[in-house]
């Protein structure tokens, strides 16, 4: 137990200096990393290439004997012999190379001429070839007996079968395309079409046919039609299965007597051993390839848990270096003490690094990066690496124990892996001490750095997506908490990726991510490699000849060429048994004597020679002489043969030649001269007639290059065409995927992708609305119910989701249908002047007529103006007004401005006001003309009510009820002048709305308080006790609380008699008229009960009043809150914690209150114990309004921020930039969703996340104004409040599906 | 949960995507067919190796196709493994015991690549005798157990299923629907076993990272409700 404690803290501080040093150094130790890893690969240059090419051996063909199949035997004495030249070789290749020509060449010969009779004379060599027999003391051998015996070809290639031989003696030769009849040869009309009707028609890499049979590369043979050396070479090929050399140096001299070539310099006296590695195939691939695809997941799965560190990529690189490094010091660790690897390194590669693992990397990277962020970068790789020590030694011990247990298989293939495996670990154990320590110090440095430089826009990005248990105390958390409020605050992007629809995410993905860019780029790298790689003219035709001539398989002359089995078989019965062959028939006079006689022999070349010197001399008409050179490009042709030549040749009858060797003999040169009687005999009938046209082949010779490069066309015509086609399709296909893409991705990403994009018209209007991201969500346009009518801007709003209520500075009130706009209802001031009231009445009218969209100037015009008619005068108190002037036209020339600046609660004195206001007789007299025409007619229906004095109707039922109502003081009711009425006017401005059922609240500023009836437009009821301003309304149920500005609290309660709720008749003013006339009597009279005063709650002004769960709450300017029960009256709690005025209080059933002040801080209470939860600082300058959602708090200040706070713990969430002016404009429409106001447009935000849903522009009229007050109405509807106008906007159902 | 009676009632608060992954029995199927996949996939491969080895012999007509073995091979292994993934999670839900080590992708992964190296070792590496391939090959498949699982249950189920399928292919060798080139154990190769083993707790480790995600998904679901 101890010993182990011991142990642990050893290894502990061993590791922890290790990593003071590595941390410490990073720069000299990676160097020396470096250089070790270097020094340790060395050895593996000596290893060879991993490659399947063919090597090769030569041995002297004079006392070659095959080597003996015991391995090993002899290794000692030659060292340079391969480890594979063991044991007979599969075969022994013995090429006759036939190069021939007619001579003279006449001119008037044909093209075919040049190759038809070199090659019909094929025929006779092949028979005397077969024919051959070494009678000596033994006894007879003939070639069968020596020949390797072929037996079926594969199944798979009957179309071959006529073609290569069978059942018998493997010889090739050209003659194998006539099965070796020269019949069939000289009844061929198109040999050119014979020979090439097997050539594959695609690219290919491995031997075809014609290659097979001809026993060299295509274009050396010289079979073509532009032949302009006309000299046709091919080989006979023979496939030896005994090496006799006494039988094949007879065959050799005897060739050489009959068919001599004098000039030839082909060396004779090496045997070339061509050894083949094992063949990969698809079949042994797919396993490979499924191993390394595991590998790659490995490794994927394992560094992606790299995290929190600067640079993922650089880190998982290391981590990977590290492993494959270490492979690569074991492999040459091993090399360098003798061991020669003898796996196939390519399959045991995966296993090994799966063995090895990249486990310790990522341990080392968590435990690290999961140290204290506030200690030095030393201090924290220390800890990080003891910390860790004990398990990674642990686990060190245990991988070597479970491979030394391997090693005891004592099965050499599992022992040698086993021993790479160890010597892996270790080195990869020193690596990631050295290296990847020293790695990830430099990467925790440069985090540290950009922490301190606070320079870390990714660094906040890039939050702990997967924390590490430890770490999340210390790490990110500093970076998290915003040091000022008033910065903006990312989110971190998970949460963010967890609000998006899977869809959005997925695209996100790919514009992140550049993948489809990188895709395409990538794709487009390989294509280009692929292209140059296969391009004929390119890489792979050099590697391929490179590759070729390195290695023994070379291209040869010698295609190996099928003795044809049906023709020249098996079975010859007739062995002849002398030692030259039966004389073939075919053989011309001159030949035939040849053979008989040496000397004869040479004398007819003799006169062969001579002959063509004559002819060169003096017969023009013969054409030039032809002699046929030996020259070093034909020394061992079959070099120049595909690498796959033989392995497909014996492959074809199902001999592998995998791993085994075969032993070409040097080839026999043959010469062969044609004259020119000999070539007219073979010629067919038919090709006189086809290649008459091109007569002369000769002649191309002196023409240009035209023919030639026919020829080449003619040749590699297919295989160019194709390549071009598919250069071409693949072409066109990539363009066609780029467009493809290009149109995808226009259609998935926004437009403004990147925010540097183009700029969009929007523009203009000011900053984009955009989220933290950067990121501008689509924006929509929609054409919203303008509500028009008022004449001053909008002061109050008040709404119960059915009817909306706004008033003006005028102070008129007007009663919306929140659904469809209309204008129910229009509440004028009730101060009127008497004379003028129609005219101004009037006035609006026209207003409306020239506003052609105004919603009022529907159908139901009529109605609206009979109502307004016999609802109570307008006030025309502020018409005064420049732009009333404007639309009015300019009837009058005279006008009163009263500038209203202040708002109501800052100053209430402070309003100013220009009494200069007078009509000119001439406007009046207009108007008094058209009015009373008007309101005769109307008169006349409210005649009975018998108060009409001028224009009457209205303004006698609206006198006879206030006075109904005892309305004392009202001092503006003055009949005859307008002028001294104006002071009171002022003074009764509404300061105050409350919307509840049909009863509109108004708190005036003269302390009056109203109620209205919202759909008939009649005073219910009023109540003037106070005298104070009432600033502030609260209307829950029968209750309506008025704050007052001395500080005062009224209690009021609504008693009615009969229900609140009438039916209203928008259609029949008359009958709407009738019963709200007699007031005094009525039975539905709304009584409004002074209840219980509060006379002194604040000391200063109420400036929020707020009533929920059966508590008031009221805010005031004198810094302090306080609670009152509902019921009683009676105050609760005083609370006190603000430093300024306080100016917005929220409150709502969970009794939580939230309030802010002049100083910008919000305040949450618990109104049930009355104890502050928490203070934030959240604005620069005053808090203007605020709301709560379930999980959160918004708050929006004088300094045009909105921001968003965690309910519960009081952290900023984020904040949103506003528009100037468009601060306090916002408004929740469900516990998710956030809509704020802009410059003509409303902005819709996901409170959650905060991310910018959707802008939606209101029409063009609205561009330049910022919506001061946005209000939510229960349908889904918001009201803005642009100015004098409203706007009512549905929230676009986008939303609706994303909520 | 009574959340999840609202969830029909609400289906805004979720995708069809969302609550079908999140619904047991959809996430099962899901399951399920991924393991078959896997299972067919693995399957098709390692018979690759075999036959190239010539290890196995199956009937020659069949060979000639290009999957190199019978049709009804990557269909049972398929099966099999879907079964036996479901299988292991299924019983750590019933013993009560959630299987906690190494439950990382990455030690799947390495977990299946030991799996085929043990199947190439198998099939490639040229062993003295037979009894020397079968004991380290069962060393090997210890060694597997032991480093990616190391639960009791896993054990004991591995061992199972190794005595099933050993079982079921003895009955069909003897049935002669296929046969092994050199037959040492009655009539399979003695090594079957552990290459059986092996391939259980495989599939166990993946059956249980993949049931992983299902907690997941519910923990999550859950918490947001």
């Amino acid at each position: 137990m101890t010993l182990t404690e011991r142990l642990r803290e050893r290894i502990s501080r061993a590791f922890y200096n290790h990593g003071l040093l590595c941390a410490s150094y990073p720069i000299p130790i990676i160097l020396f990393t470096g250089l070790c890893i270097l020094a340790c690969c060395y050895p593996l240059l000596k290893l060879p290439l991993p490659g399947t090419g063919p090597v090769e051996y030569s041995t002297p063909v004079k006392d070659y004997s095959p080597p003996s199949p015991a391995a090993g035997l002899q290794r000692g004495d030659l060292g340079e012999r391969p480890d594979w030249y063991v044991g007979a070789p599969v075969a022994y290749i013995q090429q006759i190379f036939v190069k021939a020509t007619v001579s003279p060449w006449q001119k008037n010969f044909l093209a075919v001429d040049v190759f038809r009779s070199p090659l019909s004379r094929v025929f006779q060599l092949v028979e005397e070839i077969r024919n051959h027999a070494l009678r000596d003391s033994s006894g007879v051998k003939s070639l069968e007996e020596v020949c390797l015996q072929v037996t079926d070809l594969l199944p798979g290639l009957k179309k071959l079968r006529n073609l290569l031989p069978e059942h018998g003696c493997l010889l090739l030769s050209p003659g194998n395309f006539w099965q070796n009849d020269r019949e069939r040869f000289n009844a061929d009309p198109d040999i050119i079409k014979t020979i090439h009707q097997h050539e594959p028609k695609t690219l290919q890499t491995s031997a075809t046919l014609k290659d097979l049979l001809f026993g060299l590369p295509g274009k050396y043979s010289g079979v073509n039609l532009y032949n302009r050396k006309r000299v046709v070479s091919y080989t006979v090929t023979l496939g030896l299965r005994r090496y006799d050399s006494r039988f094949l140096s007879s065959l050799r001299s005897r060739l050489k007597l009959l068919h001599p070539s004098p000039n030839c310099t082909l060396r004779e006296e090496n045997i070339v051993h061509v050894h083949f590695k094992e063949e990969i195939g698809i079949a042994e691939l797919i396993p490979l390839v499924t191993t390394y695809i595991i590998l790659f997941a490995y490794i994927y799965f394992s560094t992606r848990k790299i995290d929190m560190v600067k640079s993922k990529w650089g880190l998982a690189l290391a981590a990977v270096v590290t492993v494959l490094s270490s492979l690569l010091m074991s492999v040459g660790l091993c090399t360098l003490f003798g061991l020669t690897p003898t796996l196939n390194g390519g399959e045991i590669f995966p296993y090994l690094v799966v063995v090895i693992g990249l486990e310790n990397v990522l341990v080392l990277t968590k435990s690290v990066v999961s140290t204290p962020v506030d200690l030095e970068v030393k201090l924290r790789i220390a800890q990080g690496l003891s910390n860790e020590s004990w398990s990674i030694m642990k686990n060190m011990a245990t991988e070597l124990g479970i491979i030394l247990i391997g090693y005891f298989t004592l099965v050499p293939a599992i022992q040698e892996f086993c021993l790479f495996a160890v010597v892996g670990l270790v080195s990869d154990f020193f690596l990631q001490m050295f290296f990847f320590t020293t790695v990830l110090s430099i990467d925790i440095r440069r985090m540290e750095l950009a922490d301190l430089n606070k320079r870390l826009p990714a660094e906040a990005c890039m939050p702990p997506a997967k924390p590490v248990s430890r770490s999340q105390r210390y790490e990110r958390q500093p970076a998290m908490r915003p040091a000022t409020p008033h910065t903006i605050t990312l989110q971190p992007s998970s949460f963010r990726n967890l609000r998006l629809p899977k869809r959005l995410c997925v695209i996100y993905f790919f514009a992140r991510t550049r993948l489809a860019q990188r895709l395409i780029m990538a794709g487009t790298v390989i294509w280009i490699g692929i292209l140059v790689y296969t391009d004929p003219a390119g890489l792979r035709t050099y590697l391929t000849s490179q590759v070729t001539e390195q290695s023994p398989l070379g291209e040869a002359v010698l295609p190996p060429m099928p003795v044809p089995g049906g023709v020249l078989p098996a079975g010859d019965p007739k062995i002849d048994l002398s030692v030259f062959p039966s004389d073939p028939i075919q053989l011309s006079e001159n030949q035939t004597q040849q053979r008989e006689q040496k000397l004869g022999l040479e004398t007819n070349q003799h006169t062969w020679a001579q002959g063509t010197e004559g002819k060169g001399n003096g017969q023009t008409e013969l054409g030039t002489e032809a002699e046929v050179t030996w020259g070093a490009e034909d020394e061992e042709i079959w070099r120049k043969l595909s690498f796959r030549h033989w392995p497909s040749l014996f492959g074809y009858y199902n001999i592998t030649l995998a791993k085994r060797y075969i032993s070409i003999l040097p080839a026999i040169p043959v010469t062969l001269y044609l004259n020119p009687q000999e070539a007219l005999e073979v010629r067919h009938p038919q090709e006189v007639n086809r290649y008459h046209p091109f007569l002369l082949p000769s002649r191309g010779k002196l023409d240009t290059e035209a023919q030639p490069g026919q020829t080449s066309s003619k040749l590699q015509g297919h295989q160019d065409v194709t390549l071009y086609k598919v250069a071409a399709l693949g072409l066109a296909s990539g363009i066609i995927l780029v467009l493809l893409l290009f149109c995808l991705y226009r259609v998935f990403c926004p437009k403004n992708y990147g925010q540097n994009g183009l700029s969009h018209s929007r523009r203009k209007r000011g900053d984009l609305p955009c989220d933290d991201y950067g990121y501008s969500p689509p924006e929509t346009e929609i054409v919203p119910l303008v509500l028009r009518g008022h004449l001053m801007d909008i002061e109050c709003l008040a709404s119960d989701g059915m009817l909306l209520v706004s008033c003006c500075l005028v102070g008129q009130i007007r009663v919306w249908d929140a659904q469809t706009g209309d204008c129910l209802t229009v509440i004028p001031k009730p101060r009127l002047r008497r004379d003028s009231s129609c005219i101004f009445d009037y006035q609006e009218s026209w207003d409306h007529s020239p506003d052609g969209k105004n919603a009022l100037d529907d159908p139901l015009e009529t109605s609206h103006q009979l109502k307004r008619m016999l609802s109570p005068p307008q006030p025309p108190l502020f018409c005064d007004q420049p732009d009333l002037t404007s639309l009015i036209d300019t009837n009058f020339s005279e006008q009163a401005k009263v500038a209203e600046s202040e708002t109501r609660l800052r100053s209430v004195a402070g309003r100013q006001k220009e009494t200069g206001y007078d009509f000119s007789s001439l406007v009046g007299k207009v108007y008094e003309e058209h009015g009373t025409s008007n309101c005769r007619s109307f008169a006349s229906l409210s005649a009975p009510h018998g108060q009409a004095v001028f224009c009457g109707t209205e303004e006698g039922g609206c006198g006879s009820r206030r006075r109904s109502l005892g309305d004392e003081s009202l001092m503006g009711f003055d009949k005859s002048s307008s002028l001294p009425s104006w002071g009171g006017d002022l003074e009764s401005s509404v300061w105050s709305l409350e919307l509840q059922g049909n009863l509109i609240v108004a708190g005036r500023s003269n302390g009056r308080l109203e109620v209205w009836d919202a759909i008939e437009g009649t005073l219910r009821s009023s109540n003037d006790e106070g005298q104070s301003g009432i600033t502030a309304l609260v209307f829950l149920n029968n209750r309506i609380v008025a704050a007052r500005l001395n500080g005062s609290l009224d209690f009021f309660s609504l008693e009615t008699h009969t229900s609140l709720n009438h039916l209203q008749f928008r259609g029949a003013p008359s009958r709407s008229s009738i019963p709200s006339s007699p007031v005094f009597s009525s039975g539905d009279v709304v009584s409004c009960q002074l209840t219980h005063t509060v006379s002194c709650a604040h000391q200063k002004p109420i400036t929020a009043l707020k009533a929920a769960a059966g508590r008031l709450v009221t805010g005031s300017q004198d810094h302090t809150l306080r609670v009152f029960r509902l019921e009683d009256s009676c105050c609760l709690f005083t609370l006190q914690g603000h430093s300024g005025a306080i100016t917005a209080v929220y409150m709502d059933q969970t009794m939580v209150l939230a309030s802010g002040g002049q100083d910008g801080a919000i305040c949450l209470w618990d109104v049930l114990t009355g104890s502050k939860v928490s203070h934030m600082y959240a604005h620069r300058g005053d808090v203007t309004s605020l709301t709560c959602t379930a999980s959160c708090i918004i708050s929006s200040g004088l300094d045009d921020v909105i921001s968003i706070w965690d309910r519960s713990s009081g952290i900023k969430l984020y904040s949103i930039q506003q528009e100037l002016g468009c601060g306090a404009s916002l408004g929740v429409i469900s516990d998710n969703l956030l809509v704020t106001g802009g410059q003509g447009c409303v902005s819709f935000w996901d409170i959650g996340y905060g991310d910018l849903l959707q802008t939606v522009y209101l029409g063009k009229s609205n561009e330049s104004q910022p919506a001061r007050q946005i209000l939510v109405l229960e349908n889904a509807a918001i009201v803005c409040n642009f100015g004098s106008e409203l706007s009512l906007v549905y929230v676009p159902s986008v939303l609706e599906k994303l909520d | 949960m009574a959340e999840s009676d609202a969830t029909p009632t609400l289906p805004k608060k979720c995708g069809p995507y969302i609550s079908s992954v999140t619904s047991h029995g959809m996430n099962l199927v899901i399951r399920g067919i991924v393991l078959f996949f896997i299972g067919v996939f693995l399957a098709l491969i390692l018979n690759l190796l075999q036959i190239q080895r010539n290890v196995t012999l199956f009937p020659p007509d069949v060979i000639t196709s290009i999957f190199s073995s019978a049709w009804w091979v990557p269909p049972c292994c398929g099966t099999a493994s879907a079964v036996i993934g479901l299988l292991y999670p299924c019983m750590d839900r019933h013993l009560g015991e959630p299987h906690k080590f190494k439950r990382e992708w990455s030690s799947v992964m390495r977990c299946v690549a030991v799996f085929v190296g043990i199947n190439h070792a198998s099939a490639k590496v040229d062993f003295a005798n037979n009894i020397q391939l079968s004991l380290t090959l069962a060393a090997l498949s210890i060694g597997l157990w032991w480093t990616f699982d190391r639960s009791r249950s896993g054990f004991g189920l591995g061992v199972g299923i190794a005595f099933l399928a050993t079982l079921v292919s003895q009955l069909l060798v003897y049935n002669g629907v296929y046969q092994y080139t050199s037959p040492d154990f009655l009539y399979v190769r003695s090594w079957l076993p552990c290459i059986f083993f092996a391939g259980g707790i495989t599939m166990g480790n993946i059956g249980r990272q993949l049931a992983m995600y299902e907690c997941k998904v519910i923990a999550e679901k859950s918490h947001e409700d």
